[in-house]
């Protein structure tokens, strides 16, 4: 093997067992310098575990690490980061309160010659490597103020910043836009040719074919195979995944459409969105697709009940209806499947059960008491019919992958018989197969009559799964399109404000 | 059998048990570990008078824990509970030697707590003031009505049938003690098989999740509120009554105990968790130290550093054993 090639670090023979769950088995594979190794596999494959044995979140059950050769056991995140590991989550780990340059140094203030903490330094070498990325905001910035992405972006400044020697990103992609995603390759690419090992988490296949140069695959805490990619295809990796192909997974076969159940005229709320104007029919999945800042989670929040609107009307199957709560939306037949579901669609400290019957309640129980027959019935009936993978209806939400977290947010808006199903990105972070699973939901809910608001950042799943759709561009409505009239092409230059 | 397959089988035994051990069935054993400590140490403790004694003072105490239990779950803290115990023995007191009915007196001292609940319900949830700070003001405000009303001295000549509250017993336990059970087992049921109990976990959980949900979140934080000031405004009346006068300076402090009382039993201050029964037994533990402790005439000193040790270990424990 070529010098450059040196591993930077090796997984021999890695297994972690959880009370009652081996999570991986005898894992071994090796990160060369400077190159991209993608891991793949589904949810509950065990890419998540791997990395947080690398951080010292968890501890392996047996196995080694060898790190440039020599054998490491990282007691913690921060010791790992000592040792020049670094990691860039999905769900960005920063102080919000504190600013960019802080967030850099903590830990690690410089000080002054007097023991004071040296700000002048701090901010300058912040703003370097902030520059060296490319990202040009103010250092003094507090992460609260910056975007999503910006924050990604500080996120990966930061680790930079540690100098570090290897450095796992964890579905970096999922709250990027087109644009910023290709700022990020931009970086990786200059990383690799800085010698750093990558290690690239990603649940988008394409991605794996534009920037890795190995892959690894998962399933079922097992290492199916490392592959270079450039002797591999996206169907040779998805039957490694999970053994099916996955084609034709956006076709949903929708009903003849009905009467329009929901009519939005005129809405306006503040800077966040202006003058928006869509009908949905029954039976029909209508799409509302835009960048991230662009509206879209504004409006269906405003349609909810959750945000206030500043004016405009909305029609609840021809009537005019005033929403001014969630409690209201709900009773008017509409159901939010938010964004982020651990901020808002979960508790995750509680059990299925408890999250199942959290909206239908009433249905469960009577004069305020809880018919306990009643709501096993109804959360195992669903467990069942969405494929929840859990031992009991009793286990915690927060035990669950992210496929099955996003199943039991759906079955509680099951449980309540809602008619207007809105999903908020109802697939970030969720693998091929729960994909399928959650549109299969999808076709399900249309045949009961239901109808369907589908955001997404991701334009294929929006184009593949909407019968119409609603383009924005900085709170503005920039198009509703037809199917027909669906080309990624004209889509973008309107999500991009050019129409 | 292969002794790799042994070795894991061991491993995950351990794993069973330390995981399965219910925080519940630990503070069990603690109990069970002080009652024979302070049975072998003191020749009284396990005489029926004494454990009347004891039952009599954690239920003053373990009544407010429970309303204390509810609100922590709630992801809120209610710091005026001493005050609002202070208040409602005093207004009863106050009623009752202006000739008031001994039933119409309690009746009106319990709406007062429950009233100061609602104040500290609409400062949280309308008026947006983290709990800790409008409890702590509520706290402090009651408190200084309660010298206001009294002129800072004890109200004395309460009737004999209002002292006899504390000291009539049924089937020979302490009627004191029957209505802490009572108060258990109205929250029990109220956590576990009501709706508002279902909505206090999850409000205190993931208050967004639960907005989005169409939980109705001022009803429930304003019901937790009501809910504290209930069972103190119980508490106040069975203090005045063991006290045998309104004193104004009745349950200061008792927030502490209250809190230690829910956390040791398991509540988490990130709310979502909070087991009814955990209190209980946190109640007990800390009624049974401080009367063994006086019981074997431990400098008080000394007994209140092994309680605030007690809090802490407990809690640290079982953040270690997760």
């Amino acid at each position: 093997m070529p010098l450059e090639h040196e591993n930077i670090i090796e997984i021999n023979n890695i297994s972690k067992e959880f009370p009652g769950v081996k999570a991986l088995d005898c894992v071994s594979f090796a990160i060369r310098k400077g190159e991209v190794h993608a891991i793949i596999g589904e949810n509950g494959a065990g890419k998540s575990t791997i990395i947080k044995i690398l951080m010292g979140v968890h501890t392996k059950t047996s196995g080694e690490i060898l790190m440039e050769g020599k054998p490491v056991d990282f007691k913690s995140p921060l010791h790992a980061e000592k040792h020049g590991l670094g990691a860039v989550y999905q769900d960005i780990n920063l102080a919000k309160d504190l600013s960019i340059a802080e967030n850099f140094y903590m830990g690690q203030l410089p000080k002054t010659k007097f023991g004071l903490v040296d700000f002048k330094t701090m901010y300058e070498e912040t703003k370097k490597t902030l520059e060296s990325i490319n990202v040009h905001v103010n250092p003094k910035a507090v992460i609260n103020e910056l975007s999503v992405a910006q924050q990604e972006m500080v996120a990966i400044g930061k680790i930079l910043h540690l100098k570090a020697k290897l450095i796992i990103f964890d579905e970096p992609t999922a709250l990027l836009t087109n644009e910023e995603i290709e700022e990020l390759f931009k970086i990786i690419q200059m990383l690799k040719e800085k010698n750093v090992g990558i290690i690239y988490i990603t649940h988008r296949i394409d991605e794996i074919f534009r920037i890795s140069d190995r892959v690894t695959v998962m399933k079922d805490g097992i290492k199916v195979r490392t592959v270079n990619t450039d002797e591999t295809n996206e169907n040779d990796l998805i039957t490694m995944m999970v053994g099916r192909n996955t084609e034709h997974m956006y076709e949903i076969e929708q009903p003849e459409h009905g009467e329009t159940v929901l009519k939005v005229k005129d809405l306006c709320r503040g800077k966040a969105f202006r003058n928006i104007n869509f009908e949905v029919k029954r039976g029909e999945i209508f799409g509302l697709f835009g960048l991230i800042g662009s509206g879209r989670t504004e409006i269906v929040k405003c349609i909810f009940g959750a945000d206030k609107k500043e004016s405009g009307d909305i029609y609840i199957n021809g009537q005019k209806t005033e929403i001014n709560n969630p409690e209201e939306a709900i009773k008017n037949g509409m159901a939010l499947i938010p964004e982020n579901r651990k901020d808002e669609g979960l508790a995750l400290g509680l059990s299925i059960i408890v999250n199942t019957n959290m909206v239908a309640i009433n249905k469960v129980s009577s004069y305020g008491i809880i018919n306990d027959r009643k709501s096993n019935e109804q959360t195992t009936k669903l467990v069942e019919m969405l494929k929840t993978k859990t031992p009991s209806i009793h286990q915690l939400v927060k035990n669950l992958s992210g496929g099955n977290q996003q199943k039991v947010v759906i079955s509680k808006w099951l449980a309540q018989e809602s008619d207007i199903f809105i999903f908020d990105e109802p697939t970030v972070g969720i693998d091929v197969g729960a994909k399928q699973e959650i549109y299969k939901i999808f076709g399900e809910l249309l045949s009961r009559g239901k109808s369907i608001i589908v955001i997404s950042s991701y334009l294929p799943e929006v184009m593949g799964l909407s019968n119409r759709m609603l383009v924005m561009y900085e709170g503005r409505q920039m198009a509703i399109l037809d199917k027909s009239e669906f080309d990624d092409k004209k889509v973008l230059k309107l999500a991009s404000g050019i129409s | 059998m292969d002794s790799a397959v042994k070795e894991k089988k061991e491993r995950n035994k351990i794993s069973v048990f330390s995981n399965g051990m219910k925080t519940e069935l630990f503070l069990i054993i603690v109990l069970s570990l002080l009652a024979v400590f302070f049975a072998v140490t003191s020749d009284v403790f396990f005489t029926l008078s004494n454990l009347k004694t004891l039952t009599r003072q954690a239920s003053i105490y373990g009544v407010i824990a429970i309303g204390m239990v509810v609100v922590i779950t709630s992801s809120g803290i209610d710091l005026s509970v001493g005050s609002v115990t202070g208040l409602s023995g005093v207004v009863a007191a106050l009623l009752m030697v202006n000739g008031i009915s001994i039933p119409v007196s309690i009746i009106i001292a319990i709406i007062t707590g429950m009233f100061i609940g609602l104040i500290n319900g609409v400062l949280v949830y309308d008026g947006k003031v983290p709990a800790f700070i409008a409890t702590m003001g509520t706290m402090t405000v009651v408190r200084a009505v309660i010298m206001l009303l009294t002129n800072a001295s004890m109200i004395s000549k309460l009737p004999e049938e209002f002292k006899a509250i504390a000291q009539i017993e049924v089937l020979n336990i302490p009627f004191l003690f029957v209505v802490w059970l009572v108060v258990i087992a109205l929250a029990w049921f109220m956590t576990s098989k009501t709706v508002f109990g279902r909505n206090v976990y999850a409000v205190g959980s993931n208050r967004e999740a639960a907005r989005l949900s169409g939980i109705n979140i001022r009803k429930t934080t304003y019901g937790v509120y009501i809910f504290s000031g209930l069972a103190c405004s119980i508490a106040g009346i069975l203090l005045a009554s063991r006290l045998g006068n309104g004193v104004p300076t009745a349950g200061a402090g008792y927030e502490l105990d209250a809190i230690a009382a829910a956390v040791v039993g398991g509540a988490s201050l990130d709310g979502g968790a909070g087991s009814i029964v955990g209190t209980v037994l946190g109640s007990m533990i800390m009624a049974t130290l401080r009367q063994g402790g006086v019981l074997l005439g431990v400098n008080s000193f000394i007994l209140e550093i092994v309680i605030g040790s007690l809090i802490v270990g407990a809690v640290l424990l079982d953040k270690l054993r997760r």
